[in-house]
This record gives C-alpha cells, structure tokens and sequence, in this order.
C-alpha cells in the first residue's frame, strides 16, 4: 500500500487521475449540496443555453441545467460501476479459484468462459438486457457477464501458477484440505491482482454502460447519467455543443483516471502476476 | 505438425455445439410471444396459436433446437420474421457496409499502430514516448459515440468537408466516391483501436529488447537498424497479430456504437433493430455466425503460432 502511494505521487499524471476520481466521488456523495438547480427542473424559456454565470455548463433542449445534472450524473456514474465490478469480480473469482483448484470443474467452466468469450461484449449485453429488459440492475447483470469472464479466466491462470509453488504442497503435506487451501492461503495471494483487474474492469464498465445509455437500452431515459445525457442530446449538438461536450468530457475523464490509477496499480504487482493483467483492451466498436 | 492442426480442429466442435445451445436457450428466455409479435396487436388467439403450430413453437424445446440445429449444419439459418427473408441473405445484405468499414479502419489501425508503438518502444521514456502513450491512453478511454459526434460535429457540421451520415451502397450504384462516407466511421473506430495497437507493439517489443539474442545481435555489430526491425520487431509481432484478428472479427461483426452514430446500414444496427423487433432468427443468425468466425481468427491464429514459433509446435 505505501509503495503504491509513493509510485502514485511520483507519477504524477496518475495522481491527477486519483484526484479527478475523488472529486466525482465528493460530487456523487454531496450532489444535493453541489448542484446548483433541480436536476429535473423544467425550464423552458432558457433552453439550449451555452455556459453562462447562471448555467456554468449550459441548459439542455428542456432547459435543465447542464451542470446540475452532470452532478448527479456522477452517482449513477459510481453507483452502476461498483454494481459491475462487485458482480463480475465476485462471480469471476469464484469461478476462476474453483476452476484453477478442481480440474474437472475447471474443465467444463473454462469451455463455458470461452464461449462467452467468443461473442462481442456489446452484442452479448444488448441480447442479455432483450431477456432481461431495461433497468439499472439488468444495465449491471448485463455488462457484468461480459466482464467476469475476463475475470475468470486470468484468477483460472494465476491459481494454476500458484498451485504449483513449494508451500501450498507443504500446506497439503501437513493435511490441510482443499476449501482450507484454497481461501486461505490461494485468495489471500490473488488479492492484489483482484484489485488491479477490478480497477480496469471499472473504466471499461463505464465505457459499456454509456454505450448501453446512449443506444437507449441502459437505465430510464428521464434518470440524468452521463450515456444518456450525450444520447438526448444528440440532436441539438449544432444549436448548443455544450450538451455533448460536458457529458462526454466527464466519461473520457473518469475513465481516464481508471485506467492511469490502474497502470500504477499494476506496475507495483507481483512481477509474476503482472503479464497477465492488461488496460488495454478491445473496446466496444 | 498435421496431426497437431487436426486435433485443434476437432477441438472446435464441442465448442460450436456449446455456442449452439447457448445462443438457443438465450434467444427462449426472451419474453414475449414470437407468434404473437409477428402478428401485432390486432391477432386474434386463433391466428396466432395457427402460427404457432405453422412455425414448430408448440413443440417440445428439444425437438425445436434439434430442427434448429440441423437447419444450421445445412447452412439454413431461418427465415427473419419482419423480412419475410432468409436469415442468411438479411445478413448478407448488410455485410456489404460492415465488410467496407472493418478493411478500412483495419488498414487504418495497422498503418497507425504499429509504426507509433515501434518508436515509443526504441525511443523508451523520451518525449515522444510518453506524448504517444499518453494520446493512446486518451484515446482508449473515450466512448465510441461520443468521439464520433464530436467528429461530426466538427468535419460535417462546421467545415462541411464530408458527409455526416448515410451510406449509398457502393456495390450497386458503382460510384467509388461513396467511399467519402464511411471516412468518419472508419476513424472513429481507429482512434480506440489503434490506442490498443500502439500499446500492445510498445510492451511486447519492450519485453523481446530484453531477450538475450537481441544483445547477441548487438554484439554480433548489427547496425541498430537491423537488430529493430529482423530480430525485435518480427518476434514481437506474434502477439500483435492475434490481437489484430480479433479486432478484424470485432469490426466485421458489426460496430453498432459507430453504425448507429453515422445511420449506416451494416451488421450493427441489424442485429439492435432485430433485437427491438423480437426478431429471433435474425438475433440467433448474427451471434452465432460471429462467434463461429471469433472461433476460427481463434484457429488461424494458433495456426499462425506454430508456423512462427516451433516451440508451440512441440509443445
């Protein structure tokens, strides 16, 4: 932990990342006391409005403000990428740990990951949430099911890799069974690689639910996030570029930060873990 | 070496006949009635339990996936509920756009990618290194649609140097000045993908620098020249070039962000209206189809290993 601080502030473009990242966290926790208007509030006579004193980012085509609504934008923001990342983090390492421990299991589980695999994350969200219908916990379950097997598949490699060291055998030499083994002395050791993974899979959830929004299957259209502000706004970028502008800046800037906060994450891991945790990765066309 | 490539072959089949099961069972949990949606709302029961019967949905699920399944292996997908088409000719149809968008921007990735990583790799921790990484990294965190409008925003709206959306087929009105549309689609799904490329060329050529043949050919008094391109950059490639197939698949597959931004007509937006439709068929067709092609990249690829590194082989 302190050697990641002090690699953090010596990078310091990754310490700008972790503080944007505490910023939209102050904002989505005391978004009442932030926001300057209603993030609902009609206002008809000041729609489509560039930024203003009274409208720092502008008004969109109802008259909402801009600014207001990017405030709460934030706590969907965290709210549906926690959701992802508890999910698909939870689900991942119990299905990687078993199948890297239990061969048998790990066989079928990895046949089944791999064909997950094999169909394009957004395509494989879009058909989840046709099933399961529109909704903030769908958004999650379905964005989650593309990512935990991403997950899956690096805790399957590493648990292999760490079955194989000298002091699991002498744990099992001594008579310790296999549950024993595996959540005490496998887990412990995947727990820093769990949070750099974890840390990725949050920028690239964010990327997938704003697609989700903006493709209008994502949460309530009325439900001010950031997909859905660039998505209804869409049609009156010409009149006031502000309603696509702020939004988006928003999302490119918390994923941004993700992926910086994740580098530094990982060029502090375990040089043995460290090959198979990527950021970069293929994104939703 | 053949008895190798046989057995990874074979080894593709227990996992086209999982995919099978998969995209089957998704496509009937979805709710609704696929009956009754085709008919509408103005149906009577009887039409629709007539329909039923016509198009096998009464009968029991397995005996449903085993017609299903065999239509498949015959390459017959179904025919597409709102196109009154077959399934394979509605995908086809929209290829034309999908096929168009992913050489392009393929070319466009590679061209970029590759030649940017292999600077920032040589000239490691310099100005341009961290200047390149840095635009990659930024451009890998910007969503497709937003990227995308702001490119429209700026080269149609404002300069009006290009068109903003649409795409007249260029097969059938044979005007390769078409091409003009699909400029902006095909940088846009660059931009990410490039970022990526850049990344993966950087870190695997930075990993191959440290290989011990590489100071040999060093030592040898290869010119530096020589040592980049024939021993580093060749070697490195291996793990780019898969990644380079998948994103190939992924583009081909249909880019619904960047179709749906621009209204073109590819795979896309196919499979996004198909799936507003409740149009089975469509939705079972393009899934499977892709992932039958993500399965084979996958084969070519591994393929690809074994000519290029003999130690896969033995393995």
């Amino acid at each position: 932990m302190r050697d990641f601080l002090r690699a953090l502030v010596r990078r310091k473009i990754a310490l700008a990342g972790a503080g944007v990242l505490l910023v939209i966290c102050v904002l989505a926790v005391f978004a009442p006391l932030v926001a300057t208007y209603d993030p609902m509030g009609l206002n008809p006579t000041d729609r489509l409005q560039g930024p203003s004193a009274r409208h720092w980012f502008g008004t969109d085509h109802f008259g909402r403000d801009i600014y207001s609504r990017i405030v709460y934008g934030a706590r969907m923001t965290l709210i549906s990428g926690s959701g992802v990342v508890i999910c698909s983090v939870v689900i991942g390492v119990l299905i990687g740990l078993l199948s890297g421990y239990f061969r048998q299991f790990g066989l079928v589980a990895m046949r089944l990951v791999d064909v997950m695999m094999s169909f394009p994350p957004l395509l494989l969200a879009l058909a989840l949430i046709a099933i399961l219908r529109p909704g903030l916990v769908n958004v999650i379950l379905a964005v989650s099911a593309t990512y935990l097997t991403h997950t899956a598949r690096i805790i399957y490699g590493l648990t292999l890799k760490i079955k194989e060291e000298a002091y699991v055998e002498a744990i099992r030499s001594i008579g310790a069974n296999s549950g024993r083994i595996v959540l005490r002395h496998v887990l412990p050791n995947l727990v820093s690689p769990v949070i750099v993974q974890a840390t990725f899979t949050f920028a690239f959830s964010l990327l997938q639910i704003a697609s989700l929004d903006f493709l209008g299957v994502g949460v309530p259209p009325q439900v001010p996030s950031w997909g859905n502000m660039v998505s209804e706004g869409r049609v009156y970028i010409t009149r006031a570029p502000g309603v696509l502008l702020f939004p988006g800046m928003f999302i490119v800037l918390s994923v941004l930060s993700f992926n910086l906060v994740g580098d530094v994450l990982r060029d502090n891991l375990d040089p043995r873990f460290r090959e198979q945790l990527s950021g970069a990765r293929r994104q939703t066309p | 070496m053949l008895r190798y490539m046989a057995k990874r072959f074979l080894s593709m089949i227990p996992t086209f006949l999982l995919a099978c099961v998969l995209v089957f069972s998704f496509m009937h949990m979805m709710p609704g009635d696929p009956a009754g949606v085709m008919l509408g709302d103005t149906a009577t029961p009887e039409q629709v339990q007539a329909l039923r019967e016509a198009m096998g949905f009464n009968q029991p699920i397995t005996v449903q996936f085993l017609r299903w399944f065999t239509g498949i292996l015959k390459g017959d997908f179904g025919q597409s509920i709102f196109f009154h088409k077959p399934v394979l000719r509605v995908i086809l149809e929209r290829s034309e756009t999908s096929l168009f968008i992913a050489v392009l921007s393929m070319a466009l990735i590679v061209v970029v990618g590759v030649p940017i990583g292999m600077i920032s790799a040589v000239r490691y921790n310099s100005v341009a290194d961290q200047t390149f990484s840095g635009a990659a990294m930024l451009a890998a965190s910007m969503p497709t649609f937003w990227l995308g409008l702001n490119l429209m925003l700026l080269f149609a709206v404002i300069l009006g140097w290009l068109p903003s959306s649409g795409y007249p087929s260029i097969l059938e009105t044979g005007n390769l000045g078409n091409l003009k549309y699909l400029i902006l689609p095909c940088v846009t799904l660059a931009a990410p993908n490039s970022a990526l490329i850049i990344r993966l060329t950087r870190a695997s050529m930075l990993d191959v620098m440290k290989e011990g043949y590489v100071t040999t050919a060093r030592a040898k008094g290869l010119p530096e020249l020589t040592v980049t391109l024939k021993h580093v950059l060749r070697n490195s490639l291996i793990t780019v070039i898969s990644v380079i197939g998948f994103t190939f698949v992924g583009l081909a597959s249909g880019t619904v962000i960047t179709e749906t931004v621009f209204s073109l007509p590819g795979i896309g937006r196919l499979v996004v209206e198909s799936v507003l439709r409740r149009d089975y068929p469509v939705i079972q067709g393009v899934i499977l189809i892709i992932a039958l092609a993500y399965m084979l990249v996958n084969l070519l690829i591994d393929y690809c290993y074994t000519f290029l590194d003999p130690r896969i082989r033995v393995s």
